[in-house]
């Protein structure tokens, strides 16, 4: 029993020693540093590539590595060649918190993109922020920046805007009695929320708001306690697979009111498995679904089209506003450094605080010390589905 | 609440109950052979709508969904000749730990196959929008169509295992394996095919409630466990048990959400679950035999 | 003298710890110490659950849970900010009685929220009332019946984490604040504090070790064996198989719960994630592959198999590696690795020939 005990803990040693030996450090993607003019810079990544999450973190990261493989071929950010570091967290907090902590102690990354979650970011917020790293999160939740936090910046549009977007248009079709319905996820609750608040602003009565599992495979219950109180639109704030369903469920159910949705329903593939019950859907989004629409005047029309075409033909799948998201992070840290004139985090920081007018693909941004999200309510367009393809809404 | 209401919600609670109902047979036939709950239940559904969706691109739908079956049902039997036929002096206990990491290997397997993107196949009938009317209130078809391939499959189920030799000989391999094995049955084979035959089912299964519910590489796992609850709601074993215990859970429910904050929904389940486990572990629908399931 | 000799690996452990510290100081690599602690307080739940799977023989699918329970309830009772509700009768009592403290947080503001010490003591209390609860009827229950009932009690802590506005619904409770122990030490996750929490979080588990080795090396051990061998026959001999097996249901329980209101204090935040299913499953995996009686194998496995986990090292594998080695255990080595039996076993399978 003793030299059984023995070898344990000698094996046990043993293995501690080898796995923390240096040789033994994981570097997934990214080009490796050659001897350029000036030295390359570390940017970690925390996305949920696997998990709950994929839909956000997988063209996330597929997108940070195009991304990043383009600013490299054309000589780096000024001049520095990137060195990406994605880390999978699986969409969970403690892996967050870990990754994070060996991305700002181990690897001294100038910066952190992601997590895709709230609730990863959250956890990691205060690190962050004590780490004294610049953390750009892809992550849509409004506590994400408020309150503010010197090093923490997000690229999803606010919650608080699409709302007013949905209620603008509600308004002006004289619609005044709405049913509310989303799901457990983050995202959802904190829609909810916002839609909450703000329907007075609008004329608007919430008669009925309900909360369904984001695992739900089917709708037909909580909408027919809608059709109960005989609502002239429904809103459904969640992602998928909850979206496609709402709108079959609610034509299955003969609740032929309008269905307007979040900025979650942005990507075609929702569309293709609504059928033609996702016909007539109206949503505000990040432009991207409908760039090639766009007079050719726009400001985003550039870079939207490029995003979009250089990812679908190196993918070979529809590019989503998700992986945008991460795009933004990584063009505002790049503008950045270009404004800084250095790779010093502090600098980096306090530009990305005074960037004005960078065009991404969520929206034009603006930062400032006090709004560390930097877009606004002209950051979304109000889009609806005919005949199965996206379209600018047209009341 | 007016009638066409109180029929909307009965239909809403018919429509999951289907869902339950269907996913739980597949657990009964593996019980029945082997006393043993196949946590990766939920996974053969999923892996059945998968490939179905896959092969649909290059074959009708009909065609798709043969293949897809059968593919499963291949896949049933080499997984209970890999992982479970080798275990010696298996204890039912250690049989189920396995299947719960056979679950996670085929969802973590399905991912790399598939990709994380939500798919579904096209509506057997109809559109997504049809819809069939009943006492004022409606519902999509392809429920009506869950309903009666339920029905059918339990059918099939009893007379095969009441009238055909195959199906006594799993059901004797169930009551004794020894006993059977005496009696010249190959109790290992009847295993096996126990195996095949729940994942061919759950296969068509899958096929058959994808359109409803659309298909995704991890929505084995929450199946599974609401495919079980309603197993062990109806008495394992029990397959009509499981169908009617599965419509019982989706009215109940239905009702519920009538009732109280939808958000409730989900506890109903699980307390339902907990309430026949403490109280009536046998089932609603199957005769009392405690002594088995309890310890001192 | 047996009662000596037990202890000796838990000298060879302090040992380890030590030697290990100095090794990473040497190297400059303490950061390592991040994953370390953080595995340490996981390990507090498989000993808790290797004494009731290995030594009492029940399995449990729903540990999780009662992780779950101790991080919620010392996150809620230590952020909910009772400021604005300062006059309040019963806050004003709780205040004067000295159970509430004030403190800033990191961006300002003033926060009056109970003191740690108190939210650790409701959450062992709470822990305790619902093993109890739960485990009464629940224990009597056998074989995968058993499995579905615990399975239940970690999906219902799961829904009710997932749906509670106050337990922060989908994106949990973060701004936790540190706990501070005595003379200084807290348990904290901030860089200065990382060798302090690493010795914390080791002081824990190898108490828990030492208690976990006293308890099976006592008659109550004894007895439990004999449960796990053979219940009716322990029945028949006189041994309460049921009281037992409760306390010792409860015991991991609360082992669970303070592991997850310790790592709450050290992260600063908890979410619904801790509490899922598949957390529940891997935790039952490593108590397998450490061999299912086997406190060290367990310990060690918990620790080196978390360790990985939260570095990445298994990529998008994460949850395919638990699941392989639940099915891997239980097929080729149900005793576990570390013993000699279970390295027999393999080896023997390898090469063909039949074991047993």
């Amino acid at each position: 029993m003793r030299t059984r005990v023995a070898a344990i803990l000698v094996v046990s040693v043993v293995v501690l020693g080898l796995v923390l030996s240096p040789g033994c450090k994981k570097s997934p993607t990214g080009t490796a540093p050659e001897a350029a003019a000036a030295e390359p810079i570390k940017v970690g990544a925390i996305l949920a590539v696997t998990g709950p999450a994929s839909f956000l973190g997988a063209p996330e990261k597929k997108t940070l590595e195009m991304f990043v493989e383009q600013i490299n071929q054309a000589g780096g950010a000024s001049g520095h060649k990137i060195e990406l570091l994605i880390k999978d967290s699986g969409a969970k907090p403690e892996n967050a918190i870990s990754m994070a902590k060996q991305l700002i102690d181990e690897e001294k990354v100038l910066a952190i993109i992601g997590p895709s979650t709230s609730g990863e970011t959250m956890a990691i917020k205060n690190i962050c922020e004590e780490g004294k790293t610049i953390l750009l999160s892809c992550a849509a939740a409004e506590t994400i920046v408020n309150p503010v936090a010197n090093q923490v910046f997000k690229t999803p549009q606010k919650d608080s805007d699409a709302a007013r977007r949905i209620f603008e248009v509600m308004k002006d079709a004289g619609i005044t009695k709405i049913g509310v319905i989303t799901s457990n996820a983050g995202f959802g609750i904190a829609g909810g929320q916002q839609l909450q608040k703000l329907a007075p602003e609008y004329g608007v009565t919430i008669a009925i708001s309900e909360t369904y599992d984001k695992q739900e495979t089917d709708l037909t219950g909580v909408l027919t306690k809608l059709k109960g109180a005989e609502v002239e639109a429904v809103v459904n704030w969640s992602i998928v697979p909850a979206q496609s369903l709402v709108a079959k469920n609610m034509r299955q159910i003969a609740l032929d009111v309008p269905l307007f949705q979040s900025h979650g329903f942005g990507n075609i593939k929702y569309v293709e498995a609504g059928g033609e019950a996702a016909n007539g859907t109206i949503f505000p989004c990040g432009r991207l679904l409908v760039a090639d629409v766009l007079p050719d005047g726009h400001p985003q029309k550039k870079v939207l089209v490029k995003y979009k075409n250089d990812y679908e033909s190196r993918y070979k799948e529809d590019a989503s506003t998700f992986g945008g998201h991460a795009y933004d992070a990584l063009l505002i840290l790049t503008e950045a450094i270009k404004k800084a004139g250095s790779v010093e985090p502090e600098q980096v920081r306090e530009a990305i605080e005074n960037l004005q007018g960078v065009v991404g693909t969520g929206g034009v941004f603006n930062f400032s010390a006090q709004d560390h999200n930097g877009l606004d309510k002209d950051a979304f367009e109000v889009l609806t589905v005919k005949d199965g393809k996206f379209v600018v809404y047209e009341p | 609440m007016n009638l066409s209401q109180i029929v909307q919600y009965g239909l809403a609670g018919i429509t999951v109950g289907s869902i339950y109902a269907i996913t739980a047979i597949g657990f009964n036939i593996i019980y029945a052979t082997t006393g043993v709950i196949n946590f990766a239940q939920g996974e053969f559904l999923i892996v059945g709508a998968m490939t179905a969706i896959s092969l649909s691109r290059i074959a009708p739908l009909p065609v798709a969904i043969l293949g897809a079956v059968l593919i499963t049902t291949v896949l049933g039997g080499l997984i209970e000749i890999v992982f479970i036929r080798p275990v010696k002096h298996a204890s039912v206990l250690r049989l189920i730990v396995i299947t719960i990491g056979l679950s996670i290997l085929i969802r973590e397997a399905m991912l790399h196959v598939w990709d994380e993107k939500v798919r579904s196949l096209p509506y057997f009938t109809g559109t997504p929008v049809s819809t069939v009317t009943i006492l004022g209130a409606h519902i999509s078809p392809q429920i009506l169509w869950v309903l009666g391939v339920s029905a059918v499959i339990v059918v099939a189920l009893t007379l095969f295992f009441r009238f055909t030799r195959t199906g006594r000989a799993m059901r004797a391999c169930s009551d004794d394996r020894m006993a059977a094995r005496l009696c010249g049955i190959n109790d290992r084979w009847m295993v096996t095919l126990s195996f095949m035959l729940s994942a061919g089912i759950g296969a068509f299964a899958g096929c058959v409630i994808s359109p409803v519910t659309q298909t995704q590489y991890d929505m084995g796992a929450p199946l599974a466990i609401k495919g079980f609850t309603v197993a062990i709601v109806g008495g394992l074993g029990n397959s009509m048990g499981a169908v009617a215990a599965g419509l019982f859970l989706g009215l109940l429910e239905a009702l519920v959400m009538s009732q109280f904050a939808t958000a409730y929904k989900d506890v109903v389940a699980i307390v339902v679950l907990l309430l026949i486990l403490i109280f009536r572990p046998s089932g609603l629908f199957t005769r009392s035999d405690v002594s088995a399931l309890r310890t001192v | 003298m047996m009662r000596l000799r037990i202890y000796y690996p838990v000298i060879a452990g302090v040992l380890v710890i030590v030697t290990l510290h100095l090794v990473l100081a040497a190297a400059d690599a303490t950061y390592y110490m991040t994953q370390i602690t953080m595995s340490a307080y996981y390990a507090l739940v498989v000993i808790g659950l290797c004494l009731l799977m290995g030594y009492a023989g029940q399995i449990s699918l729903g540990h999780a849970g009662f992780f779950a329970i101790g991080g919620y309830t010392v996150a809620v009772l230590t952020t909910y900010n009772l400021a604005t509700h300062r006059s309040a009768p019963l806050v004003a009592r709780c205040h004067s009685l000295g159970l509430l403290v004030e403190w800033q947080d990191l961006y300002g503001r003033e926060i009056l929220s109970f003191s740690p010490w108190v939210a650790f003591g409701a959450a062992l209390l709470l822990t305790a009332i619902i093993a109890l609860v739960i485990g009464m009827p629940v224990i009597r229950l056998k074989g995968h019946y058993l499995a579905m009932a615990t399975l239940g009690f970690g999906l219902i802590v799961y829904r009710i984490a997932l749906g509670t506005p106050i337990l922060g619904q989908a994106d949990g409770i973060s701004n936790v604040p540190p706990f501070p122990l005595f003379d200084g030490l807290q348990v904290n996750g901030r860089a200065p504090f990382r060798v302090q929490n690493y010795y914390i979080a080791w002081t824990v588990v190898l108490t828990a070790v030492v208690l976990s080795l006293n308890l099976v090396h006592s008659r109550v051990g004894r007895a439990l064996r004999s449960i796990h061998e053979n219940e009716e026959a322990a029945h028949s001999l006189g041994v309460n198989t049921y009281r037992y097996k409760l306390a010792v249901f409860i015991l991991s329980a609360l082992f669970a719960a303070i592991g997850g209101a310790l790592l709450t204090h050290y992260n600063g935040s908890v979410g619904p994630s801790e509490a899922t299913v598949m957390k529940s499953v891997r935790y039952v995996a490593v108590v397998a592959v450490g061999g299912m009686a086997n406190l060290w194998g367990v310990l060690l496995m918990g620790v080196l198999l978390n360790f990985l986990s939260l570095r990445g090292v298994f990529g998008t594998f994460d949850d395919a590696v638990f699941g392989g080695i639940l099915i891997g255990m239980m097929i080729l080595a149900p005793q576990g690795l570390l013993r000699a039996s279970g390295v027999r076993a393999i080896v023997s399978r390898l090469a063909g020939r039949s074991h047993g």
